[in-house]
């Protein structure tokens, strides 16, 4: 076979090596475990890179790396995996944030220790995430995306915070149940589109049927299916609740994990399945999915001003950013939804960072508690300036990543596809708009909290460690390309924009 | 006329038979009543059943003798091989248990064979006597079975509790089936269907199909007619409760695979609308009841019951699918319906049987069936907790694991079946699914997040025989979970 065919499947797989390795070894020889799950990961994404280095950019419309071979054949379902330009900056982000958090846990493994389970679970994570973007088949793309759920509940419910059992069986029945009715959505999907050729779970093929032989009532049900399963995942307003638990309660590397990747699947869920599958329901639901994005523009922002502990605040604002990426999509344009598949990769870079700031500010104070923390600047400069860095590029600062997937997505309410309000997506335009102030706002009054000042008494002569090389080695590559995607923006989206025009031509936007 | 023997057809159930009697034998011959000599004996056995169950297979014709009362197809091939297998990890379960604890040894392998004889015998089944004969084969020595802690008044009790209903249903089947007879003059299931078909639906047919699916409705504990089963199971010794809440289920689902889709379900469909109704509301009453009594239990063996019962509702959405799309004259969907039980039959069989398994492994060190016993398994021995949590999760329906591809393919045929009463029960079955697995979570929460109780923190021993069980279940459980292929495809055979 041609590294073509099987470049993906190594991309995927390898972690699950990595992962079996890891569990293989006694518990004990704890460096061995660590090395194995750096080298798997570093494995993994040097495959990565390869294909980036492979892809064909001229042709980033098209399915790249295909490989389709047969797996259930009782359910017509096959083992098809190919990427365009869509999953492309996304498998990237994923192989490149799991090798980052690698290296980050070295010495950063919180209680219970354990680093073999830690690893291994993550390494799992890893196959599903990388296999839900890279999955052309509907079965195969339910399979990755539950794949993540047991390590995540492992995760957060082992390694979390006081309250973590709550939060880890609340972050996994939310999420079970979207997904169930998301199971019966692809049925119907599978059993009521007219394909040529019969009924099928190729993604490909359900994209180009785009609906057809469905009735408009019909299709807008199942639209409800696909809507759960990926709008609980996002999280959208109001299945956002489970989020800041999971965040608060989850150790670092868990709700870095969970933003920068796992809420993408719903995102990407949406526009590479949900609105080329059935584009009618689509144009019928996106004013509504409008509405609940901008909602959970200003109730994230509005969440975040009341918080009091610094990681839910960042937990908030993920549902305030997701808005912003889900009014994107809504306007059903190739403005909008590149402008969202840009603020995917850039939230999870920012946030992924914000939170693995969080994690070294409690790892110094043992607390998160903003009205205790105080004089980061004083006591660990460096850190202090990459979180005033960080909180700059996550309010949308022009120049570096956050700009480019929330003004653009804000703007292309201004014009959404043909068919659609345009008077109520320009109220929606209006709102996102202020939600942007009040961003500012709350990362702001964070940073000011945390940062600003000088040192609260009790830590005074606190011994604080200021950024050391793991730190570093995990951290820099997200801090440059956050200003490298926010001074050259085409990099990105000269890779979506065929893919995403496809799509939204459909609309006819 | 005299009747045919075709002795390779035959030779799965005569291994079987032959086996049996050997065992009793050598209860009694063999010195000190060594029931390790026995159970090893009924372990060969049972492999050597399978041997000529895999050359009939490779033959691949059907094969009908005593005039059509007994038939030996690929259907019939893939449940035997299924008791056969279910049978062996049942002794692998059984070895420890028996000769540690005070009981009648040998006897129980001779128990144990003869219910699968039962069950190998169903497989093949299609004349009403002939499943009578089985389904009593089936069940009797399972009644002495759940009553083998015989100084323990809980295992009397299960004992007891199961007769009971045992009989009640059994009569009350019989009584169904006798006015089956008397309607359509044949004992025979085909000819059954050809009766049902031409007539419609009368009320004394309607009556009688009524009777004999609460009968059977017992045998699997389906809601409302479940109670005796968390009694029996928790009462029974544990390794009975694996068979019982396994095999024995399964043959009351192969009985009603039988009698409904060579009976009931007619030539063209046409009797259909007898008898769905009544299975849409077994399945989803088993269901919702079942996983909402579970998530209140504190023993797990208990909680098990429960979700076997919640298990067995989904087993039952299928039928009720096919009831529904045969009404609607869609013949080729209820061939694919009726192969998605036998495919959540054998994917259930692995991973209940694992999840009993580790269950036994477990209380050796805690001397306890509760959930709460299983508090920092992770960290005393993480390898039982991780099949622990494959078997759990399984169960639940979370992929990669096999028990997806079970509920996948229910789901399957109840949005095939359509119309408002298939895609209600998938709903259902969907929300089910959720609740159902709040509890299988709750053993993962201890097992993972809790810290372990006791003193002792060294790994539990686990003795071959377990070791064995466990390794067979979890590799059926990963690889139909990665490759569901290798059961579909039985299921597709099947029908």
């Amino acid at each position: 076979m041609e590294w073509s065919e099987w470049a993906l499947s190594l991309a995927v797989f390898l972690p699950g090596v990595g992962a079996l390795i890891v569990m293989l070894i006694p518990r004990a020889e704890e460096q061995l475990i660590k090395t194995v799950a750096l080298v798997t990961t570093l494995a993994t994404f040097g495959v990565v890179v390869g294909i980036l280095a492979d892809f064909d950019y001229d042709r980033s419309g098209e399915l790249q790396f295909e490989l389709n071979n047969r797996w259930i054949d009782v359910i017509n379902s096959r083992y098809h995996v190919a990427i365009d330009g869509i999953s492309l900056p996304l498998l990237a982000l994923s192989a490149f944030v799991t090798l980052l958090c690698v290296i980050y846990s070295w010495n950063h493994f919180p209680e219970p220790h354990n680093p073999k389970a830690f690893l291994a679970l993550m390494l799992v994570l890893e196959v599903g995430m990388n296999g839900t973007f890279v999955a052309q088949d509907l079965i195969l793309f339910f399979i990755f995306f539950e794949v993540v759920l047991l390590p995540m509940f492992f995760m957060i419910g082992v390694w979390g915070g006081p309250n973590r059992e709550y939060a880890s069986i609340k972050f996994f029945l939310f999420t079970l149940f979207g997904s169930a009715m998301m199971l019966l959505g692809f049925l119907a999907l599978y059993f009521k589109v007219d394909v040529p050729g019969g009924n099928t779970f190729d993604m490909v093929a359900l994209s180009e049927a785009a609906g057809a032989g469905l009735t408009r009532g019909t299709a807008n049900l199942i639209f409800a299916g696909l809507f759960l399963g990926f709008a609980i995942k996002v999280p959208m307003f109001p299945f956002h609740t489970w989020l800041p638990d999971a965040h608060t309660e989850a150790p670092t590397v868990g709700s870095v994990l969970l933003a920068a990747i796992l809420l993408k699947l719903g995102t990407y869920g949406f526009v590479r399945i949900a609105l080329p599958m059935l584009p009618d329901a689509a144009e019928d639901w996106a004013p509504w999915i409008g509405l609940l994005a901008v909602i959970g523009i200003v109730y994230g922002a509005l969440g975040c001003l009341a918080q009091s502990d610094m990681k839910r605040l960042i937990a908030f604002s993920s549902v305030a950013h997701m808005g912003f990426v889900m009014l994107g999509i809504a306007t059903l344009t190739d403005f909008g939804i590149n402008a969202a598949i840009f603020g995917m990769v850039a939230h999870g870079l920012i946030t992924g960072m914000l939170f693995f700031l969080a994690g070294s500010v409690q790892h110094n104070f043992h607390t998160r508690e903003l009205s205790r923390l105080g004089g980061l600047l004083v006591q660990a400069p460096k850190m202090g300036w990459i979180l005033g860095f960080c909180a700059m590029a996550s309010l949308g600062l022009p120049g570096l990543a956050g700009f480019w997937g929330e003004f653009p997505a804000i703007l292309s309410a201004f014009s959404p596809a043909e068919g659609l309000p345009v008077e109520t997506f320009r109220t929606y335009m209006v709102v996102a708009a202020i939600g942007t102030v009040l961003a500012a706002g709350y990362l702001l009054w964070m940073l000011q909290k945390v940062a600003f000042g000088t040192p609260k008494p009790e830590f005074e002569h606190a011994h604080v460690h200021d950024v050391n090389a793991y730190e570093w080695t995990a951290w820099l590559p997200m801090l440059v390309l956050i200003l490298v995607l926010g001074i050259f923006p085409n990099l990105l989206f000269g890779v979506t924009d065929d893919a995403v025009t496809q799509i939204a031509n459909v609309f006819g936007g | 006329m005299n009747p045919v023997f075709d002795w390779h057809a035959l030779a799965p159930d005569v291994v079987l038979a032959a086996t049996v009697l050997l065992t009793l034998v050598a209860t009694f011959l063999l010195p000190d009543r060594d029931a390790t000599q026995v159970s090893r004996i009924a372990a060969i056995g049972v492999l050597a059943a399978l041997v000529p169950v895999v050359t009939l297979a490779n033959d691949g014709a059907d094969r009908a003798m005593f005039d059509g009362a007994y038939v030996v197809d690929n259907y019939a091939l893939a449940l035997k091989a299924f008791f056969l297998v279910a049978a062996y990890v049942t002794i692998l379960l059984s070895v420890d248990y028996i000769q540690e604890g005070d009981y009648y040894r040998g006897e129980f392998y001779f128990l144990l064979l003869t219910s699968v004889l039962g069950m190998s015998v169903m497989a093949s089944a299609r004349d009403l006597i002939t499943m009578f004969v089985a389904l009593e084969t089936i069940s009797i020595p399972t009644f002495v079975l759940a009553a083998y802690r015989k100084h323990d008044r809980v295992s009397n009790e299960a004992g007891v509790k199961y007769y009971v209903i045992g009989v009640l249903s059994s009569a009350l089947m019989l009584y169904g089936m006798s006015l089956i007879f008397g309607y359509a003059g044949s004992t025979r299931l085909a000819e059954i269907g050809a009766q049902v078909s031409a007539a419609g639906a009368p009320p004394l047919l309607a009556v009688a199909v009524f009777l004999s699916l609460v009968g059977f409705a017992f045998k699997v504990s389906a809601v409302p007619f479940h109670f005796w089963a968390p009694d029996t199971y928790e009462g029974a010794p544990t390794p009975v409760t694996a068979f019982l809440s396994v095999s024995s289920k399964a043959g009351g689902f192969v009985a009603l695979l039988n009698i409904v889709f060579f009976g009931f379900y007619g030539v063209d469909g046409a009797g259909t609308e007898l008898w769905w109704p009544v299975i849409w509301v077994l399945a989803a009453l088993s269901m919702t009841l079942g996983n909402l009594a579970a998530l209140r239990q504190t023993n797990v063996v208990r909680m098990l019951a429960y979700s076997s019962v919640a298990q067995g509702g989904f087993m039952l959405v299928p039928f009720a699918a096919a009831g529904i799309a045969g009404a609607a004259g869609d013949l080729g969907q209820a061939d694919t319906a009726f192969g998605a039980v036998v495919i959540y039959l054998l994917v259930y069989g692995a991973m209940n049987l694992g999840a009993f398994a580790v269950v036994i492994a477990a209380a050796r060190r805690t001397r306890s069936a509760e959930i709460s016993s299983f508090a920092g398994l992770f960290q005393t021995s993480p390898t039982l907790a991780v099949l622990m949590t494959v078997f759990m999760a399984s169960l639940a329906g979370i992929p990669p694991l096999a028990g997806w591809f079970a509920k996948f393919v229910m789901f399957q045929s109840a949005v095939e079946a359509g119309g408002a009463w298939g895609i209600t029960l998938a709903v259902v079955a969907g929300v089910n699914s959720v609740i159902a697995f709040f509890y299988y979570a709750g053993v993962m929460r201890q097992m993972w997040f809790k810290e372990p109780a006791g003193e002792d923190r060294s790994e539990i021993e686990v003795p071959y025989a377990l070791t064995g069980a466990l390794a067979i279940t979890a590799a059926v459980t990963l690889v139909v979970g990665v490759y569901p292929q290798l059961f579909a495809r039985v299921g597709e055979l099947a029908f």
